[in-house]
């Protein structure tokens, strides 16, 4: 039997960045990279659905989360203090395929850099670690060690290259691509990507049940509808069937 | 002591899965023996594999949500090859919940279904989310009756009608429904509901409405069951917006039978174990030896 939702004492909930919180729990989780959990920050019924959040770390005794406060869950959420307990349900999706190998470039644009650091920690091979901020950058401190090379850039040019991380990044120099971010950044990916290098990308979707079954997740994939919180959310790049 | 009994057959207790938030059992397998519910109505089928509807398909609502899935299911011959011979290695009920567009699309559906191990079916005549998704026979009681009437000729198992909220008059169709040879009825299913985002200036679902769900709607499905109740002698399964024992036995006594549980699977996907439990604790506590004692009492 999987684990039904549990509970976890809350280690740490700390701003670092605006708007930007990394929440870490103490309690024996499981997971891979690139597979996450559904959260819930409240006993009530109100917020109704959970909020599905990255493994953004896993080590002895504790896991990592890494969110950015975008509406009324994550505000909540992000209130929580040193031992709250919240209810979790996971490990859930596919997860990142470790067994890639070789010159590997990981693509993130904002938030999309959670899942980042337990892939990096986890995979072997030459990491190298494009990220795109809006303003102002964070996380990559954390990756740093675990990397070769890291780019940065952000709209305003703050810090790193000024504008989008795509610009900076050349695909003739990896054999394997993986992206999280925006959907507009993901299609620049794979289009600069296409024939040149394979290319694998984490997707995001509204869900309700998060485990498969109300098929409130799907996007659109070469072979049909598929399940962001099942066989995904980590999808081939050019299986996906982006429509806007 | 939770024992009901729908037309002749026993289900362990009053609590069964709802359709279209429970797959088809195997994921929820997973989480908890799904052998301890009462039954199991499937995802809605159609006599055709769906894709079902594009853009956004849930969006949360304070207490509920609204959802667009359009009816993606593997059609009634996939589900007889891949799905069913999960179910039926099991002891539970199984309602295959039908769909249909035209009515020879559910006639055709339920001669299929005729031939296998399913116990009954769950004739679905209320999904909002696709033209053709049977809605349009659930709001008019001429067209429902028509389509009942044709559904119970054809069929070899128990036909339960599930209502729709969006019905005219949700009394003079399920009377419409039962004169017509429905052998049970359940209800509801999702309220016809819409959103809008103020940024784009559109409305967030694709179809612009969608059925909205969870305990938001449970006062109003609850008061719609104790109307249909008063008017009919068929056994009712009640559904809309339960999430523990008490909104169970509140479905109970406005004169359900049984009662299906929905939305709820999603904060907890064991949470119809907790109902059953509660249910049973209530009944000792109270005294209660049989469900019947407390049935339609108000
Ligand atoms: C597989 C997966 C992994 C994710 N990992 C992370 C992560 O590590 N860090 C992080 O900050 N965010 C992550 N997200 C996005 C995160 O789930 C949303 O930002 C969050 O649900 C928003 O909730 P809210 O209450 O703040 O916003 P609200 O707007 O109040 O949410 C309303 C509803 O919409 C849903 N929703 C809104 N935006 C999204 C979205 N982008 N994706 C999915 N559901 C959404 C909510 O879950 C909720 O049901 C992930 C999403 C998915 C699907
Ligand atoms: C995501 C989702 C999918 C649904 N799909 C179906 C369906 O295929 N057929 C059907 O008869 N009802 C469907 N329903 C309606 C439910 O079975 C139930 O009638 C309704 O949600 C009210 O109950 P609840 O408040 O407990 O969720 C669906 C509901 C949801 C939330
Ligand atoms: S969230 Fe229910 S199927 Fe993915």
């Amino acid at each position: 039997m999987k684990e039904n939702y549990r509970k976890g004492i809350i280690y740490k909930n700390t701003e670092i960045s605006p708007n930007i919180y990394e929440l870490v729990l103490e309690g024996d989780f499981h997971g891979i990279p690139g597979q996450f959990y559904m959260l819930r920050g409240w006993d009530w019924l109100d917020p109704f659905l959970s909020r599905p959040i990255s493994i953004a770390d896993i080590e002895s005794g504790k896991i990592k989360f890494l969110y950015e406060v975008k509406g009324r869950g994550t505000h909540i959420i992000s209130k929580l203090k040193k031992g709250d307990t919240l209810s979790l349900l996971g490990p859930l999706g596919n997860g990142f395929d470790m067994q890639m190998e070789g010159r590997i470039a990981l693509i993130t644009g904002g938030i999309g850099i959670a899942p980042m650091l337990y892939l990096a920690k986890k995979l072997s091979g030459e990491i190298h670690i494009y990220s795109g901020f809006r303003n102002n950058a964070y996380f990559l401190d954390q990756i740093r060690p675990y990397v070769k090379t890291v780019k940065i850039a952000t709209e305003n040019g703050s810090i790193g290259h000024k504008g989008f991380i795509t610009e900076i990044f050349d695909p003739k120099d990896f054999e394997l691509v993986y992206a999280c971010g925006p959907t507009p950044m993901m299609e620049v990916v794979l289009k600069m990507c296409k024939g040149i290098v394979p290319v694998f990308v984490s997707m995001e979707n509204h869900m309700a049940c998060g485990i498969g079954a109300c098929l409130g997740c799907t996007i659109e994939t070469i072979r049909g509808m598929e399940r962001v919180c099942k066989e995904g959310p980590v999808f081939k790049g050019e299986e996906v069937v982006f429509n806007d | 002591m939770t024992r009901v009994e729908i037309l002749g057959l026993e289900l362990k207790n009053p609590v069964i899965a709802a359709s279209g938030t429970f797959g088809f059992g195997r994921e929820f397998d997973e989480y908890f023996s799904i052998e301890k519910l009462g039954g199991i109505s499937t995802k809605g089928l159609t006599l055709n594999k769906r894709d079902g509807n594009k853009g956004i398909r849930i969006y949360e609502t304070p207490s509920g949500l609204m959802n667009s899935i359009g009816l993606q299911n593997p059609g009634v011959k996939g589900f007889i090859e891949e799905d069913l011979p999960f179910l039926e290695n099991m002891d539970i009920v199984i309602l295959a919940n039908l769909g249909g567009s035209t009515l020879d699309e559910y006639l055709e559906g339920i001669e299929l279904l005729n031939n296998t191990s399913i116990d009954f079916i769950e004739l679905n005549i209320s999904c909002p989310n696709v033209k053709e998704g049977g809605m349009a026979f659930g709001i008019k009681c001429n067209t429902a009756e028509r389509v009942v009437k044709e559904a119970k000729k054809v069929s070899k198992k128990p036909l339960i009608v599930k209502l729709s909220p969006n019905a005219e008059n949700i009394q003079e169709m399920a009377y419409s429904c039962v004169n017509a040879g429905a052998d049970g009825l359940s209800l509801v299913n999702t309220f016809n509901a819409l959103a809008i985002d103020v940024y784009k200036r559109k409305p967030i679902f694709e179809n612009i409405t969608a059925g909205l769900s969870g305990p938001c709607i449970k006062p109003i499905a609850l008061r719609m069951v104790y109307e249909v109740s008063k008017v009919v002698n068929v056994p009712i399964i009640g559904i809309g917006g339960i999430i523990n024992w008490r909104d169970a036995i509140e479905f109970i006594m406005a004169g359900a039978t049984a009662i299906q549980v929905g939305s709820g699977n999603f904060i907890k996907p064991d949470i119809s174990l907790d109902i059953i439990k509660g249910i049973e604790e209530y009944m000792k506590e109270e005294g209660i030896k049989s469900l019947e004692e407390i049935r339609g009492i108000i």
